[in-house]
Formats: structure tokens, C-alpha cells, sequence
């Protein structure tokens, strides 16, 4: 089935660029959906979703004669998405730092824990009880993660993408790659602890 | 005993170590690294409870609105876009609607110039009713050919390149007069013509041979969006419209209940 949808992909984009601009929907509405569940859990809110989705396949439609006709336009289209969220993100926090004034520096910086901006985020254990407030924290966390630990995060857990995948939208290597999502990782991890242990605790009945 | 470190353990996890036997070894034996273990695997079920809203069945739809107008003309070689046989079949068509238009113009109310342009107005809605009418009968068959194709057995391609083909014609005519029926400002006959015209695209741009399950796929599409009730619905319209060309366009209420229904 996969193969049948890129061959058929494969015949919209030839199609598309001998000139006829309306093959190109059959690409758009056909890929949409997956480009903007990882636009959504790259920027956080629908808005932001959108405007990557429309943004992705733009850049995608202005591109093609550079897509490879061997390869699989979903995934590159998915490529594309990802390394727009990614400026979108970078470019977010540049704002951000520039709003709150020269003491926030920009991301990956030795100086900056964003962990910091979740613990003071943290409701106190008691308020943290429903899956609701699970998702808000965890909302939180990925929100506090660098745009490199974003992505690679998105793209590791839920797109199950490939290490030299995510290297390729991070220009990065793969050492360096495998060390982002470690430390993705870790920084939700810490950041969800006192959510889970709280509910470890309760689990054991030694809570009190 | 060494227990393992969390950076193993989450490698681990991504199934990216170089020791995985090693440490599933560990696992066996260590319950400490175990729990451990499972402490990171609540980060990824917290993260599995993200919930992504959902766009909407009609999302693709809706980008392709928004960014259809920012697209502009990619710069075919031009020997392919104006000669394209589809294009020639089209523009013939068009040329002849115009021919028919003038003539008929020129034949009814040769005498009485005052009437003349409602006059021509009125022919040339006749002929649009007309030849949309033999447009969708034209559409009606291929897509009547997909719903009665008999089912593939097993894994054997089924070959749909003649239906192609003719889905590759009424793609250019069926974007002529989706145009033309919303300059008409009927937009009943345009809303139909448009989703038509997605599924007629999805037909022109499949690969010749189709597995059972991806054929499977395409008719169930024009089985759940009820075109081809939809098609003999604005059929019908024409048809009452061609004996009675006084009638209102198709923006009729029983029209549009019958759509929803579908």
C-alpha cells in the first residue's frame, strides 16, 4: 500500500511540474494530516500547526524540480515541515529572549536550564492528579525543551524516524543526535517527576 | 553488581545500543535497572497522552484552499502544457461551446436588439446545461465502471489505464466548467463539479496497475461520498432545466437536504 501511494506521488509531482498546478492537490490533501501532527506537537498550539502545514507544502510546490523523483515525497515533504518548524521555533525563542532582555540567551546555551522555567511552572503534587494536568505539564516540558531537543523528540518518539533522519533537520551528526534525544529525554523526565512519583507513591500506599 | 546508565537504559529504550544483548541480560537479573527502566517509560506514556487535535477529515481540502492561490504558474515546458491532448481536447470543446453560443445567438432573435443580450444569456446557459449534462454522463461511466469492476483475486494488479485515461480527459473539462458554473454563480453544480474533480484526479494520478485493497480503496471513496448519486442528482437538475430553461439553478433546498444525506 505504501508503495502504490509513493508511485502514485511519484506520478502527481511529474505531473506537477510539467505545468499542471492541480496535481499538485492530490499531494497536499493526501499528506496534510501526517505533516500537521508533527507541526502541532512541534509548535504547541494549532496556530502555529497550521501555518508550517501551508508554509511546508509552499516550499515544497516552489522546490520540486530539487525532489529526487527515487524518493518518497511524503517524507520529504515531512522533512521539509520539520526543518520550518525548527527556524519557526528558533526564531520563537529569539523573541522571546529579546522581550524578557539581554540575560536569556538563546538555545543550547551552557547558561540557560530550561528545567528551571518547568519547576517554577510545577503545581504543587496535589494539583497534579488527572491526566489533564499530566498533559499540561508535559505540555510545559516540551515547551521548555530547545528547538534541537524538540524535534528530536517528536520525530524519535512519535515518528519513529531514524537517527540520520533526525540528524539531517538538525545538521548535526549522529553521535551529536543521539546525545539531543538523550537529553530530551532526561530533561522531561526530571521535569515529570514529581507528577510520577507522586502517583508511585500513591500506587504503593505510601503516600501520606 | 554495575548497574546500567540512564543513557544506556534510554538508547536501550530507542533500541540504539551496540550492547542490547548485554543489557537485556542486565534486565533479566537487575531489578533496580528494571524499575529504573520503568520510571523512563512513564516519560513516553505521559507523552503518548499528548492528545493532537483533530483538523477534520476536510484538512487537506483546506490547505489546498489556502495555498492554492499563493502556488502560481510553475513554468512547464511549454510543448507539454499547450499540447497536452487533455488541454487540445478541452480547448475544442470550449471553441465549439462558443461557435454553438454565437450561432444560436445569431439564429433565435435575429430582429429585436434590445432582447438580444438576454436573449444570447439564455442560450449560452443552454448550451452549459447541455454539454455539463453530457459531461456527467460522460463522468457518471467512469465511475460506474469503478463501482461494477469486478472485486481482484488475491494479490493480482488490477489494471485501470483505460479509465485513466478517460479520468485524465473530464479532469480538464470538469475544471472548465467548474468555472464556468461559478462565474454562472451556481455553486450547487460547482460544489459537485469540485468533488468530482478530486476523485477524477485521484483516478488520473494512480499508478496503471492497482492492488486489490488500493482499487478497493478508490471505489469506497466514491462509495462514501455518494458521487455517483450526487452526479445523477445534478443530472436530473440539467434535465429539468433543458425542458424547462425558466427554472432557477440548482441552489434548490431539496438539493442541498439530498446532499447532506449523502
Amino acid at each position: 500500500m505504501a508503495d502504490e501511494v509513493a508511485a502514485s506521488d511519484a506520478i502527481a509531482v511529474r505531473r506537477t511540474l510539467g505545468g499542471d498546478r492541480d496535481a499538485y492537490r492530490v499531494l497536499v490533501e493526501r499528506h496534510s494530516q501526517t505533516v500537521y501532527r508533527l507541526a502541532y506537537r512541534m509548535m504547541g498550539n494549532r496556530h502555529d500547526a497550521e501555518d508550517v502545514v501551508q508554509e511546508s507544502f509552499l516550499r515544497a510546490y516552489q522546490k520540486l524540480k530539487q525532489f529526487a523523483g527515487d524518493a518518497n515525497f511524503g517524507t520529504w515533504v515531512y522533512r521539509i515541515a520539520a526543518n520550518y518548524a525548527i527556524d519557526r521555533l528558533r526564531q520563537r525563542n529569539t523573541d522571546e529572549a529579546r522581550r524578557e532582555g539581554p540575560s536569556k540567551s538563546g538555545e543550547d546555551s551552557p547558561g540557560l536550564d530550561p528545567l528551571s522555567q518547568v519547576r517554577d511552572l510545577s503545581p504543587s503534587p496535589e494539583r497534579l492528579a488527572g491526566s489533564a494536568q499530566l498533559a499540561e505539564q508535559m505540555k510545559a516540558a516540551l515547551a521548555a525543551l530547545s528547538p534541537a531537543e524538540r524535534t528530536a523528540i517528536v520525530m524519535r518518539h512519535w515518528d519513529g524516524c531514524g537517527i540520520e533522519e533526525i540528524a539531517a533537520v538538525l545538521k548535526s551528526n549522529s553521535n551529536a543526535t543521539k546525545n539531543t534525544v538523550f537529553r530530551a529525554v532526561q530533561k522531561l523526565r526530571r521535569a515529570m517527576a514529581p507528577f510520577v512519583e507522586r502517583n508511585e507513591a500513591r500506587a504503593m500506599g505510601t503516600e501520606g | 553488581m554495575k548497574h546500567r546508565t540512564e543513557e544506556e537504559l534510554i538508547g536501550y529504550r530507542f533500541g540504539e545500543v551496540n550492547e542490547r544483548m548485554e543489557i537485556a541480560a542486565h534486565l533479566e537479573e537487575c531489578a533496580e535497572c528494571r524499575e529504573e527502566l520503568a520510571r523512563i517509560e512513564t516519560v513516553f506514556g505521559a507523552l503518548d497522552a499528548m492528545p493532537v487535535p483533530d483538523p477534520g477529515e476536510e484538512y487537506g481540502r483546506r490547505v489546498w484552499q489556502r495555498i492554492a492561490p499563493r502556488l502560481g504558474r510553475r513554468r512547464a515546458r511549454w510543448w507539454e502544457s499547450q499540447f497536452a491532448p487533455q488541454r487540445l481536447l478541452a480547448l475544442g470543446g470550449v471553441v465549439a461551446l462558443l461557435i454553438l453560443a454565437f450561432v444560436a445567438g445569431r439564429w433565435t432573435k435575429p430582429r429585436i436588439p434590445v432582447r438580444d443580450e438576454a436573449d444570447a444569456a439564455k442560450v449560452r446557459e443552454r448550451v452549459l446545461v447541455v454539454a455539463v449534462g453530457e459531461h456527467l454522463g460522460r463522468t457518471e461511466m467512469v465511475l460506474m465502471e469503478l463501482e461494477n469492476a469486478p472485486a481482484g483475486k488475491g494479490q493480482k494488479p488490477i489494471n485501470i489505464s483505460l479509465t485513466q485515461r478517460r479520468a485524465e480527459d473530464l479532469v480538464e473539462e470538469n475544471r472548465l466548467y467548474r468555472q464556468t458554473a461559478l462565474n454562472e454563480g451556481d455553486q450547487a453544480m460547482a460544489s459537485t463539479l469540485d468533488e468530482l474533480e478530486r476523485v477524477l484526479l485521484d483516478i488520473a494520478n494512480s499508478p496503471e496497475e492497482l492492488t486489490p485493497a488500493a482499487f478497493e480503496t478508490i471505489r469506497k471513496r466514491i462509495e462514501a461520498q455518494g458521487l455517483l448519486f450526487k452526479v445523477r442528482v445534478v443530472k436530473q437538475g440539467l434535465d429539468e432545466r433543458k425542458s424547462n430553461p425558466d427554472a432557477k439553478p440548482a441552489e434548490n433546498k431539496s438539493r442541498g437536504t439530498e446532499r447532506n444525506k449523502v
